[in-house]
């Protein structure tokens, strides 16, 4: 492996370590419901420290369920994975046909 | 896990819960900023807003070529804003990704590039929402990005090698965000016996705690993508001042 491509895994791995570890050493044991990330308990949080709050606009589309909020999540990061996937994709094609133009043209002035 | 301790008692376990329940994933939910806090902060945020539509059209309008890059910046908020991950703390959270734009196309293009973003999470995911939009845009796509752009320049100018001020940036602009939203919090729902201050002190270092793991990861996913733009990119780099002239020109960074 080139020393280049042998950085960018490990600063992928050093990511994933990060994400993992808080699941491995179980840092989430205390808690009932560890690693959620509910919004549907906002509304009981704020009336315990100011009891008269009441929210006062609701979102106009709400996923049904947590599945398809996931589902939707999954779309948002497709989308940006798509594109920045697209234009990597694209840069190295060009500069790779640039490459190839460049060195068909000085095979030419070879002949 | 912050202990609760008996003598502040009911009011930070209180505090600790709102923080968990209403901002472990970052943005504000709808409707739980009051009317006056979150019409100010749609008033503070709105001419950064305009401000950064000016600078993208007049950035796409003079560079075409760098559509897609602005594409794939605002690609990689996108993906990271997607992205939950759990921290030490036992809960989850999100990194913001606007460190990487801020750095290419200067903050005012991020605020645009991020109210996008939060605009789809709040019409589409029920994810932090159209009332609180305002507060959320000020932290995520004003505050964030500046603060990372702020640290990244300041540290070029003392030389330090690039990759580092990229990752300080991004760092920076992740854990600024969080910064914005415990104070936005901290005004809307001030501590019972200790005020403004008190809630800011107990939303702010439970904030840093879940958070700094997370800004680390958005940090070294930030220098991925700046390494993988610097070896794919260098024109348009250079172009943008991040990378300096092969000739030697310091002006291309002075910029």
């Amino acid at each position: 492996m080139k020393r280049n491509t042998r950085i960018n895994v490990l600063l992928l791995l050093a990511v994933a370590v990060l994400a993992v570890a808080p699941l491995v050493f179980g840092l989430g044991d205390h808690k009932e419901e560890p690693f959620a990330g509910a919004d549907a308990e906002a509304e009981t949080a704020i009336t315990e420290i100011d009891p008269d709050y009441e929210p006062w606009f609701s979102p106009l589309y709400e996923p049904p369920s947590g599945e398809i909020e996931s589902a939707l999540f999954a779309v948002q990061a497709a989308l940006g994975a798509g594109v920045l996937a697209y234009y990597f994709g694209l840069r190295r094609g060009r500069r790779q046909g640039l490459e190839r133009a460049g060195a068909a043209r000085t095979a030419g002035e070879g002949d | 896990m912050v202990p609760v301790s008996q003598e502040t008692g009911q009011g930070a376990s209180s505090i600790h819960e709102v923080l968990e329940r209403v901002c472990r994933v970052m943005h504000i939910a709808e409707g739980f900023l009051p009317p006056a806090h979150a019409i100010a902060w749609g008033v503070a945020s709105a001419p950064f807003v305009v401000h950064g539509v000016r600078s993208l059209t007049r950035e796409v309008r003079e560079h075409p070529e760098s559509t897609l890059l602005l594409g794939a910046a605002g690609a990689f908020t996108f993906v990271l804003s997607a992205l939950k991950l759990p921290s030490v703390t036992g809960s989850c959270s999100h990194p913001t990704g606007t460190g990487l734009g801020a750095v290419l196309f200067r903050p005012p293009v991020m605020a645009v590039l991020g109210t996008i973003t939060l605009l789809f999470q709040a019409l589409l995911l029920a994810h932090g929402g159209l009332t609180t939009l305002g507060a959320n845009v000020f932290s995520m796509a004003i505050a964030g990005p500046w603060a990372g752009y702020g640290v990244y320049r300041l540290l070029r100018r003392l030389d330090v090698p690039l990759m580092v001020t990229v990752f300080c940036g991004a760092f920076v602009a992740d854990l600024a965000t969080y910064c914005v939203t415990s104070v936005q919090l901290a005004l809307a729902f001030p501590d019972p016996g200790s005020g403004f201050w008190g809630a800011l002190g107990k939303f702010g270092s439970i904030f840093a705690v879940t958070q700094v793991p997370l800004a680390v990861s958005e940090g070294l996913l930030t220098v991925l993508v700046m390494r993988l733009l610097v070896r794919s990119s260098e024109g348009e780099l250079t172009r943008l001042g991040v990378l300096v002239a092969r000739t030697g020109e310091r002006a291309a960074v002075a910029r």
